[in-house]
């Protein structure tokens, strides 16, 4: 494969799209199948198939398209986006293509969730074909990764991540050109590159639908990645639970290795890369980088400490790159643009765009992706449309069981990563759950406390033990049988757990417990000195 | 421990290249022909200690459970102690030890679905059927699980009724879905 031939798949693509007028896109990641938007798919086949054999109009399968709570979603090449629609309006919908849109399921798309969105990880997601490589590479994909390896050196690849400003999309937000030419540095026999698809985090979709709407973005990312720090053989580590996921993947490796994308002798240079796929088996500790390189090893996924780090010593004790799938994901456009443009989006600190999985007591549940600097309170009102049902805000998680709970006097604070943790809560990999009134909040605390309870690995005992004391403490208070004494061991556990735990899971988990005593402190009082839980949530239960 | 270390040093050159030296293949639990496809996962690692959990997924898909005889005999093709074995099988939620039921209902326990209403699922599961997550009713009929997150936040609360996602879930579903199963009427 050379840059040429490349340049001609993209052409050829182009012309054959070009040569049908007509289009329809139906949303097939997970969240629309669920509403069974295959059948749709399906009729929609058999409908155009029956009116002239299917010359005149293409029906196409794509990935994510972002409103997940109005689907089956489907969208027409002249711009039109339907909403829950069914496979009994699929004759409609193609009336409607030499007319005009079908009225009751228009969707619009001048509102402030698709207006105030800026997609750069996204930019393919929706538009093509997951599972044809031609597609991606139609809309200018694996031009980077040519330009990279036929025109630059891979400290100018490093350059120009380190010039971009991107950080960690996992949640921690370390450098990524920090971390690349580490592993650049770092002297090994041989280098892996390993991408984090393990995203435990209940309440973010966000990778998941990144692999299942455009895989080979994320290959194009690890290929360019390995280039830079001269790897020869990646992993992805994907969770099993992600079935479509795993299955987008495997077709897209297959077919980036038959167009010799991936392999050896990579468009006639020196540079050889194979990618591996391999499937996690459900643990959340698994996310934390040495936990994950103990998993690829097949053993029990428990992490060490740190350091020595994995870009100096990693899987097998080599140096080792080890980057979130978002993060893969914005390499492409970076070299394609130069770091320079990248850095111009964003704040002074966090650069670029992050995508978010908007969920809870919201009007559009989604998955979006906002310029950083937007505040809390466009997500919320603008593009999540607001609190329904007439209820009022209470709180924003972000983070998941790592972050916190963020309360409305907080909502003006831009999306940052500095920002969100001085409030006492993280950016975290981008799972954003609003809670209105009728969740209690030592309720919510206890919930994620039983996450990192039976999540945690056990290796340590701060972790093992103190997320099962504090998670009891919590019992009792929401069983309005707390005492003020039990209050203060809380406090003093979280502290305790928090400074002492060997890795990020056990350091991270008193995280909501500490933010919502820090804005909610009135509802813990309630509970314990008046018995009362302001939510109705607590004391009707009987004992966990 | 030298011999552990020499074997941790082979692991290393051998990972990728899977050229490891011949073992005499132990005999295959039983008869049954889904072995043949456990044995080629464990070809396909190349018999190395690395593909511990790639197989063990393999024999759960084949037979939906691993059993001793199952860890015993991964164990020793692989050449790895049998408690590193069962510890990566307990440790992993995914793998389990026990038969599923007949059918099987994954209650999504995410963060979204915590806040509309997974909760009260649970709780009429446990009245309904008197199981909780994680346990099969004692004729084996339905098998109750629980998902850390499923990924359809939009569509909160969800549940998996036999590896179909239903959303939205009320009670009154989750009575209607468990009625349908209920042998008694089949």
């Amino acid at each position: 494969m050379t840059p040429e031939e490349l340049e001609q798949i993209a052409q050829s693509e182009r012309a054959a799209q070009a040569s049908i007028p007509q289009g329809i896109n139906v949303c097939l990641a997970a969240g629309c199948i669920s509403c069974d938007s295959q059948s749709v798919k399906d009729a929609l086949d058999k409908e155009t198939a029956r009116r002239n054999g299917g010359g005149q109009c293409k029906i196409k399968g794509v990935g994510c398209m972002g409103l997940c709570a109005e689907g089956p979603l489907v969208s027409t090449n002249t711009g039109t986006l339907y909403k829950r629609v069914s496979s009994a309006d699929a004759p409609a919908l193609l009336d409607a293509l030499e007319q005009r849109p079908v009225e009751r399921l228009v969707c619009r798309t001048d509102v402030p969730f698709f207006q105030r969105q800026k997609k750069i990880v996204l930019e393919n997601s929706g538009v093509i074909d997951p599972e044809r490589i031609e597609e991606y590479v139609a809309a200018d994909g694996y031009r980077a990764l040519m330009r990279a390896i036929t025109e630059m050196t891979p400290v100018e690849v490093v350059e120009q991540l380190v010039k971009s400003g991107l950080r960690g999309r996992g949640g921690a937000g370390y450098p990524t050109g920090l971390k690349w030419s580490t592993v650049f540095k770092a002297v090994g026999t041989q280098k892996y590159v390993i991408c984090n698809a393990d995203e435990g985090d209940p309440g973010a979709f966000m990778d998941r639908s990144v692999l299942e709407s455009d895989p080979h973005r994320v290959l194009e990312g690890m290929l360019i990645a390995a280039y830079a720090v001269g790897a020869t053989h990646g992993f992805i580590y994907v969770r099993a639970e992600y079935l479509l996921a795993i299955k987008r993947l495997k077709i897209a490796i297959r077919q980036a290795e038959k167009l010799e994308l991936l392999g050896a002798d990579i468009c006639g240079t020196h540079f050889s890369f194979r990618i591996e796929l391999r499937v996690g088996a459900g643990a959340f500790v698994c996310g934390e980088e040495t936990a994950l390189i103990a998993s690829i090893e097949g053993r029990q996924g428990t992490p060490r400490p740190r350091p020595p780090y994995p870009a100096q010593e990693g899987l097998l004790g080599q140096p080792t790159l080890l980057n979130n799938v978002e993060t893969f994901a914005n390499v492409p456009p970076i070299i394609r643009n130069g770091g320079a443009w990248y850095a111009g989006i964003g704040t002074e600190k966090s650069k670029g765009t992050k995508v978010f999985a908007l969920a809870g007591r919201v009007q559009n549940t989604g998955l979006v992706e906002v310029p950083m600097g937007i505040s809390l309170r466009e997500m919320v009102y603008d593009i999540g449309g607001g609190i329904p049902d007439g209820k009022r805000f209470k709180a924003l998680q972000t983070g998941g069981p790592s972050g916190g709970c963020l309360p409305a006097e907080c909502l003006d604070i831009p999306v940052e990563y500095e920002s969100l943790a001085h409030a006492g809560s993280i950016m975290g990999s981008g799972g954003m759950v609003v809670m209105d009134e009728s969740s209690c909040m030592v309720d919510v605390a206890k919930y994620f406390m039983d996450f990192c309870m039976s999540e945690s690995c056990g290796k340590c005992i701060p972790c093992r033990v103190g997320t099962y004391q504090m998670h009891r403490l919590l019992d009792t208070i929401t069983k309005l049988q707390a005492t003020p004494a039990d209050l203060a061991l809380l406090e003093e556990l979280c502290d305790l757990v928090k400074n002492t735990s060997l890795c990020g899971l056990g350091q991270s988990a008193p995280n909501p417990v500490l933010s919502t005593l820090r804005y909610f402190a009135g509802e813990y009082t309630n509970h314990i000195e008046h018995n009362h839980c302001v939510a109705g949530v607590c004391g009707k239960g009987e004992p966990a | 421990m030298a011999a552990e270390s020499r074997s941790v040093q082979n692991d290393k050159l051998l990972f990728l290249n899977n050229r490891m030296a011949p073992l005499t293949k132990p005999a295959t639990p039983s008869e049954d022909r889904r072995w043949k496809i456990v044995d080629a996962t464990m070809r396909r690692v190349g018999r190395n200690p690395r593909g511990l959990i790639e197989t063990l997924h393999t024999v759960q898909e084949a037979f939906g459970y691993l059993d001793q005889p199952a860890l015993r005999y991964v164990a020793v093709s692989l050449r790895v102690p049998l408690s590193r074995a069962y510890g990566v099988a307990t440790f992993y939620h995914f793998f389990t030890l026990k038969p599923a039921g007949k059918h099987s209902c994954v209650i999504c326990q995410g963060t979204a679905c915590y806040i509309k209403g997974a909760p009260q699922l649970v709780d009429t599961m446990k009245h309904e059927l008197g199981v909780l997550p994680g346990e099969t009713t004692e004729d084996g009929n339905v098998s109750v699980l629980s998902a850390r997150c499923l990924g359809s936040c939009g569509l909160a609360p969800a549940v998996v009724f036999d590896n179909v996602v239903a959303g939205k879930v009320t009670p009154e579903h989750l009575r209607q879905q468990l009625a349908k199963w209920s042998p008694h009427d089949s």
